[in-house]
């Protein structure tokens, strides 16, 4: 078996690290491309949103690499994604594709049919195995989760442009070639020493810009047009309100072990605004920007792909948040055709106005 | 032209402006060309246009605008390359100052900006769709056989304008020729696609916009009464088209660059306008590097890189 994913940001490092571990062969999507794209956009329903669409250009990537199995979250609920495995697995038979496909439903409290659902892909295997394999892929998640956040916070400082990028790329190498856990956090600890020698050791009061968003187009920088390192490097420090890390403790771990209650955060602080759940991150969406404007920051951008139900009921609500917490919020839409030079223009304006206003409030 | 003052240039989709101003912000000259999809040749029309005038004024700064600022800026060699939205806001509050709305129509796209106290507080473009942009009111105009500075005037003579669909710019077309065909004037049905473009601008654009007086109201469709008179049926305010409504973009650039050195001392970049005489080119390559075969594009003065841009990776940003 050839085993393969979808890609979203860096998760791949971890996934592939995790299934190796239980001695599965994986064959990873080549990092997406303009390719990716015109394949996946050739193959899917026009008005889809395009994390099915980068989906299946992965999907066709890695077959053709070799790979023989795909694995596929589902999920419940008004947001299309949990669909998309099926409908996925449909559109590659239709294109005649080899494969089989195994779609990994929410647990919903039932440890058994995690169990069940994992055994179908890994076989029978001693429970040190796991424990050891879940540690390893484990590691190397929150590793690369921490270091996303440090080079947010240090891009505004870089000695030169691109120097954080620069090292932080190195140090997602050596976290992905790392074997052990030890190994993992050493290189963790190597990289954030090597992405701070980069900066200047300065205080200055640099804009402060929180992402919000879906959870596709927040952690694909190739979608989402690399709008943090363009932030950074144009002086802005920038918050994400998502981390893979935080995202599995929230909704798979949480999820199996229903013991552990679910954070109620978002919730609350979205209550005034919007109290009911909307499917995909429409709720969190709401909740960031309250939470973002509560912690005093100049300005959210809520980044969404075309036709995103649960982000269009965050986008209309959105206005009324901005205005009375006073914050400005702007929304960017994306699709496939989403050219860098209009995202770039926006986010310049944007930055412009986050300026302007703190120098007006000062 | 004696004196010194500051350059400000819009390179857009349809239009290339350019403006002169003196030190204190006054609008000395502006030129006003059809970018005609040749944005080097529609700036060195443009400066030698200028030229002519500006005679041996000393140019303190140069600021580029529109989406062609880039490219603007590379071959004048500006000192600041500000964005369309930034430009055009401080464009408005120059001339309309304690404007609150800005609605701008051009060629290719939309926005609107807010202010409060002169800053920007929020702003929007068209995203998807450009519907109600000039470029639509020309081809409608042109198939009409209506030269497009009457098009507009033609509308304030309706007596009962017609509804034309205004979602999308092929559903308005589709109307407005089921309208005609019904025999329906000329006049009602300009107004009625008038209508329809604001409606969906405000519907669009200006979606969850505190819209407020005083609304500014610039770009190359502010030429169009019909869309002013629109926009205040809808909007029931005066709607300001500001002097030099036309060339706005370019306005804002030359202040802005105007308030840069202001801030930091300095020799402007500028190439000079003799610089116009030099032969500007692009060379454009594909890159085989990997999948994504980026479009790389050389700008090339007397056969010597410039600049040069279009991969996403950034292995051909450094000349």
């Amino acid at each position: 078996m050839k085993l393969t994913f979808a890609r979203l940001g860096n998760m791949h490092i971890a996934g592939k690290a995790l299934f190796e571990a239980l001695g599965i062969d994986v064959v990873l999507p080549p990092p997406p491309t303009k390719r990716t794209m015109s394949l996946g956009s050739l193959y899917s329903p026009e008005f889809a949103c395009l994390p099915l669409k980068v989906n299946i250009g992965n999907y066709l990537e890695a077959l053709e690499k070799g790979a023989d199995t795909i694995v596929m979250v589902g999920g419940i609920g008004p947001c299309r994604l949990g669909l998309y495995g099926e409908i996925q697995r449909q559109i590659l038979e239709g294109l005649r594709c080899d494969f089989k496909m195994i779609v990994v439903e929410p647990p919903q409290g039932r440890l058994d049919r995690v169990v069940r659902q994992l055994r179908e892909i890994i076989g029978p295997q001693p429970i040190t195995r796991y424990i050891r394999a879940l540690h390893l892929g484990w590691s190397k998640l929150a590793s690369i989760d921490t270091l996303e956040k440090l080079a947010l916070e240090l891009r505004p400082f870089e000695n030169s442009k691109g120097e954080v990028s620069f090292a932080f790329e190195a140090a997602l190498k050596c976290i992905e070639e790392a074997g052990t856990p030890k190994e993992v956090t050493s290189a963790a600890e190597n990289g954030q020493t090597a992405m701070k020698s980069v900066c200047k050791k300065t205080d200055s009061d640099k804009p402060r810009i929180g992402i919000v968003g879906e959870v596709f187009m927040v952690l694909e920088p190739f979608v989402n047009c690399e709008i943090e390192k363009r932030l950074g490097e144009m002086g802005v420090v920038v918050l994400r309100s998502i981390y893979l890390s935080d995202w599995i403790v929230e909704h798979v771990v949480k999820d199996v072990f229903r013991i552990l209650r679910k954070s109620k955060l978002p919730y609350e602080l979205a209550k005034p605004y919007l109290c009911h759940f909307v499917g995909g991150h429409g709720v969190e969406t709401i909740a960031s920007t309250v939470d973002y404007a509560k912690q005093g920051l100049d300005g959210v951008i809520q980044v969404a792909p075309f036709t995103c139900m649960p982000e269009i009921i965050a986008q209309d609500i959105l206005p009324t948040v901005s205005k009375e917490l006073g914050i400005p919020v702007m929304t960017l839409v994306l699709d496939e055709h989403s050219s860098g030079t209009g995202v770039l223009t926006r986010l310049e304006a944007f930055v412009d106005l986050v300026r302007m206003s703190r120098r007006a409030r000062r | 032209m004696a004196g010194s003052g500051y350059l400000g240039v819009d390179v857009g989709s349809v239009s290339t402006n350019l403006v002169l101003i003196d030190e204190a912000g006054v609008l000395l000259e502006k030129i006003y060309l059809r970018t005609q999809g040749d944005p080097i040749g529609a700036v060195k029309e443009g400066m030698r246009q200028l030229a002519a005038v500006a005679g041996d004024m000393k140019i303190l700064g140069v600021g580029t605008s529109g989406s062609g600022r880039k490219l603007a800026g590379v071959i004048l060699g500006a000192d600041c390359v500000k964005n369309e939205i930034t430009a055009h806001a401080v464009a408005a509050n120059h001339k309309v100052p304690g404007a609150q709305t800005v609605i701008e129509i051009g060629g290719q796209d939309s926005k609107i900006i807010i202010l409060r106290q002169g800053v920007v507080i929020d702003f929007a473009m068209n995203t998807v769709c450009a519907a109600g942009t000039g470029s639509f009111l020309e081809q409608q105009a042109a198939r009409l056989g209506i030269a497009i500075d009457k098009f507009g005037k033609l509308a304030l003579g309706a007596v009962t304008p017609v509804r034309i669909a205004g979602r999308c710019a092929v559903f308005a077309e589709s109307d407005m020729i089921h309208k005609q065909q019904m025999g329906h004037r000329i006049e009602d049905i300009i107004s009625g696609l008038c209508e329809a473009l604001v409606r969906n601008y405000l519907n669009n654009v200006g979606k969850g916009k505190a819209i407020e007086p005083p609304v500014v109201f610039q770009g190359g469709v502010a030429a169009n009464a019909g869309m002013k008179a629109a926009f205040e049926k809808e909007l029931v305010t005066q709607v300001i088209v500001p002097e030099h409504y036309d060339v706005m973009g370019a306005l804002g650039a030359a202040l802005v660059a105007a308030e840069e050195k202001s801030r930091k001392d300095g020799q402007s970049t500028f190439r000079g306008f003799k610089a116009l005489n030099r032969d500007y080119a692009t060379r454009t390559f594909e890159c085989s590097g990997c999948p994504n075969l980026c479009e790389i594009v050389n700008i090339t003065m007397d056969n010597e890189v410039i600049a040069r841009w279009g991969s996403r990776c950034g292995r051909w940003d450094s000349l």
